[in-house]
């Protein structure tokens, strides 16, 4: 395992390298398809390097710990606002995340649908490219649109373009108080539906999740509220009247119960829910189409769970061994292989997504399903050229996580 | 300011490249004579002016395509043009190049609510967007003070921002998908009504790309509920440090305003000359506005009022009812008419750290006094995007070079204490030779590398962004081989 020290120590490794790198933060995650190659950790490039809370800015190497980095944060009443969502839970793995992890995957969590994405709270990075080159681009202010965003390119690309050795942030004030309203019992389209009803009202609504089986078993929506502890109730009892067609909301106060609520959504954004599950896809999609997709689309022929968050713009799609031999003979196949049946429903998730548009990207499953079938979504044949082209530009031997993001 | 000299092997065939637009496109939407393509000659960035080739006028993405496939074949350069009110000089044109304005292209292909988006043409201005939607409670955030006159296209070449982006972000914040035709008249979709697709971040690239890398004529917007209710708060204060204290502690008190803005004397005294607006006299004044149900202005305007009053302010002025908070916002929403009336100006657009405001302000002031010229700062405090604006007299031989070394020197000072060049009018050829002051030689060939995979003859928008003296042997090795 390579474990540069810093910055020049990485390019340096890089510029000297010949055989393909698997770059990992801290290994928390088995993102991608399998890559071969010498496993490169950046945990070593660790430390804030910036944290100046008066311009809600924080900059850190790219191994800092997340945990660290919230730490701080919290002392200063401070948050990542995109609520990066902890894999470990779901993947069962070991290993400290890296905020460098956190960027190249471009991570975030229910706050996602008020708040943006990590994308959105990135202000500049530093990287290393596959020739070795220390690039840096962005900075640590929080408006520039100096030159190209090569941030927001490396976010998200999965260390294939670049390895990350330090990224910056735009932080946010913590809120005061939570309000969570739940309903229960709704269908698929119903809670879509509240969700849209929140989502489109004035009152800021920084959650929105549907787990058809909740922890007793029954539906429940959960909508969350943010904010100033008077202006979280008031909210809280307007939405609560914008969403009596939908049922009688119960409404939990931070106040009243403060783990209760934080623990409710870290299980929402971890997706603690599909811990057992052997195959989990996360799905981007239209949120009015997610009735439609799951009631009348995959769920006639396949066996599967969905877990709906971001209003149902995100679906979590979760089958566990039983659910996956069930799915082998959907081609008409006549095997019962788990792995036939994971690919059958992989294959129809993405062809499901080709057609509505969105996409579709297998997060969790056997190492013999993620090296069998394309992880994530293809792209239409323009953009996989241009990603082709943008790789052998910033990674010209091929060695940076190579297939990992497809061809 | 140095552009690249034109082809002449383009000038010569310049009848039949028109006639082969014209074959693609009608007759009235390609426009070739001279006294008609004055008008594209510049953008608001009017101390340049070239006159084109010729302007193209498509009404579609097809004809967006078809025209770009003829100038990729003869080699033409084109320089993308939404309305044309860059600071930047962003829509210049050269002297071989064919203009291609979006500003027929301005339909509502869509509107969602449930889904909370709208489907555009970008030649549709920014202010239409939200008109197109308020009547139902929405609206959309990046409010660029041009809005009324720029264009969607415009504003995702330049990843536009504005008074409210502290809350809610600039245009890569607010944007789900683009159609995007590339140089070789390919058409692209990226993107689409969701959220965080995976694979690379297309669309991140393409805001803030400032033309150069494809054609958008169609974009997916993301459009917001409207709160409830708006209203502002005017604070005086008798010195710069002060109020740039007061801003970084109303950021750290945990309220979130939608905007704080910044006016120094200078503005000050111009906009109440101009529009009577009543401010104080004061040496640095602060607007802020908070977002929500009456109750909860109330209760975030308690809190604020509260930090200022401990930094002394000469005056607190609440706004009562909708007519004071118009007034609060008139002298701001005028600053930069009443300045333009008084003098010529050049409006830089550097952002630096909250924290270092205090200082950058007072350099500034230095620089001023050394340069013999005055400068006037009015800005988006809350997010550190300074707007100095340097007055200059145009027709006094020597004070536009003046003006130019004094901004250069502001510019670099924002880069020194940690800033950036620009922070929402992009670098167009205004700010392309001051690249260096804040990238390396890497850091530009990086993005360079962008250009070259997107559009590798180095068509689009030429002499943009980048130093002439970087991008030379690319210019030059894409020429011979064409
Ligand atoms: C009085 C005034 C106030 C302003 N206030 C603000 C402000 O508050 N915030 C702010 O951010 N800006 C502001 N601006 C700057 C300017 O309005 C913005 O940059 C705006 O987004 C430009 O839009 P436009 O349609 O006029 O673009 P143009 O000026 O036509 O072009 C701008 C750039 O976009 C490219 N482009 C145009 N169309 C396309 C297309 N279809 N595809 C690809 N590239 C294209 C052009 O080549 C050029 O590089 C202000 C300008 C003025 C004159």
């Amino acid at each position: 395992m390579f474990s540069p020290r810093d910055e020049k120590d990485l390019s340096d490794l890089v510029a000297g390298a010949t055989d393909a790198l698997a770059v990992i933060g801290g290994g928390t995650r088995t993102v991608g398809a399998p890559v071969q190659g010498g496993v490169l950790t950046t945990s070593g490039l660790s430390g804030i390097t910036l944290y100046d809370p008066g311009a809600l800015t924080l900059v850190a190497q790219a191994g800092t710990p997340v945990s660290e980095i919230e730490a701080a944060l919290d002392a200063e009443n401070q948050m990542l606002a995109f609520e990066p969502m902890d894999h470990r839970t779901l993947l069962d793995t070991e290993g400290v995340p890296t905020i460098g992890g956190v960027v190249g995957a471009n991570v975030s969590g229910p706050r996602r649908v008020q708040a943006g994405a990590c994308r959105d709270f990135l202000l500049g990075v530093r990287c290393v490219d596959g020739s070795g080159t220390i690039v840096k681009n962005g900075g640590r202010v929080m408006k520039n649109v100096t030159g190209y965003d090569l941030a927001r390119l490396m976010c998200g690309s999965r260390g294939t373009l670049g390895i990350l050795s330090e990224v910056g942030f735009k932080v946010l004030p913590k809120p005061e108080a939570t309000a969570v309203l739940l309903l229960t019992g709704l269908t698929i389209g119903e809670a879509v539906k509240a969700m849209a009803s929140a989502l489109t009202s004035p009152f800021e609504v920084t959650g929105a999740a549907h787990v058809p089986v909740g922890l007793d078993s029954a539906p429940v929506t959960m909508l969350r509220l943010e904010g100033f502890e008077d202006s979280v109730a008031y909210r809280a009892n307007q939405l609560k009247a914008r969403l009596a067609a939908f049922g009688p909301a119960d409404i939990e106060r931070r106040v009243e119960g403060p783990e209760n609520t934080k623990a409710g959504w870290a299980w929402v954004r971890d997706v603690a829910a599909f811990a057992e599950k052997t195959a989990v896809w996360r799905v981007s999609v239209k949120a009015s189409e997610v009735e439609a997709m799951l009631e009348s689309g995959i769920w006639q022929t396949l066996a599967c769970d969905a877990i709906l968050d971001l209003g149902g713009g995100l679906v979590w799609i979760g089958a566990d061994d039983a659910q996956l031999s069930d799915n082998a003979n959907w081609d008409g196949s006549g095997s019962s292989d788990r792995l036939h049946g994971a690919e059958n429903l992989h294959a129809t998730l993405q062809e499901c997504m080709r057609l509505t548009g969105g996409h579709a990207t297998l997060v969790k499953g056997p190492e013999a399903l993620r090296s069998k079938v394309p992880v994530f979504q293809p792209e239409p044949a323009p953009l996989a050229t241009l990603a082709q082209g943008l790789r052998r530009q910033f990674d010209p031997k091929g060695i940076l996580n190579p297939g990992l993001m497809g061809q | 300011m140095e552009m690249p000299a034109p082809s002449r092997d383009i000038l010569h065939k310049r009848d039949r490249i028109i006639d082969r637009l014209r074959s693609v496109l009608a007759d009235e939407h390609v426009i070739s004579d001279a006294m008609e393509t004055r008008v594209y000659e510049c953008d608001a960035l009017t101390a340049y002016a070239c006159q084109p080739m010729c302007v193209v006028l498509p009404g579609s993405t097809d004809e967006v395509s078809a025209v770009l496939r003829i100038c990729h074949e003869e080699g033409v350069p084109v320089v993308p043009r939404g309305s044309g009110t860059s600071l930047a000089g962003g829509a210049l044109p050269t002297e071989d190049s064919v203009v291609l304005g979006v500003s027929r292209m301005n339909a509502v292909l869509e509107t969602d609510y449930d889904n909370r988006f709208i489907r555009v043409e970008t030649g549709r201005t920014n202010l239409s967007v939200t008109g197109a939607v308020e009547q139902d409670g929405f609206f959309y955030a990046p409010d660029p003070s041009s809005q009324l006159a720029c264009a969607i296209a415009g504003n995702i070449a330049m990843n536009s921002g504005g008074a409210h982006c502290l809350k809610y972000g600039v245009t890569t914040n607010n944007i789900l998908g683009v159609t995007c035709v590339l140089m070789d008249g390919t058409v692209t979709k990226i993107g689409g009504p969701y959220m965080d697709a995976a694979g690379y971040d297309w669309l991140g690239l393409i805001c803030g790309s400032e033309g150069q890398l494809g054609i958008v004529t169609e974009a997916t917007l993301r459009i917001l509920p409207k709160p409830e209710g708006a209203r502002p708060v005017l604070i005086g204060y008798d010195s710069a440090e002060v109020a740039g204290a007061c801003v970084s502690d109303i950021i750290k008190a945990g309220v979130l305003p939608v905007a704080i803005e910044y006016m120094d004397r200078k503005v000050i005294e111009v906009v109440e000359d101009h529009a009577k607006a009543g401010y104080p006299d004061c040496e640095a004044l602060l607007i802020v506005e908070v977002e929500g149900s009456p109750e909860e202005i109330e209760a975030q305007l308690g809190l604020i009022k509260e930090i200022a009053r401990a930094h002394d302010p000469i005056e607190i002025r609440d706004a009562e009812d909708d007519e004071e908070a118009a007034r609060i916002w008139l002298g701001r929403k005028s600053a930069f008419g009443a300045m333009g009336q008084i003098n010529d100006y050049m409006c830089l657009d550097g952002t630096v750290p909250v924290s270092k405001l205090p200082h950058v302000l007072k350099r500034i002031g230095e620089l001023s006094n050394e340069f013999g010229l005055d400068v006037g700062n009015v800005f988006h405090a809350g997010d550190g995007n300074m707007h100095p604006l340097i007055l200059f007299d145009a027709n006094k031989p020597g004070d536009l070079e003046t003006c130019e070394a004094l901004g250069a020197e502001i510019l670099k000072l924002c880069v020194e204490v940690g800033g950036c060049l620009t922070g929402e009018h992009g670098v167009g050829i205004e700010k392309r030779d001051l690249m260096h002051v804040q990238f390396d030689t890497a850091d530009i060939e990086a993005q360079m590398r962008v250009k070259d995979v997107f559009d590798p003859a180095w068509l689009l928008n030429p002499a943009k962004v980048f130093p002439l003296g970087a991008s030379r042997s690319r210019r030059a090795r894409a020429a011979d081989a064409a």
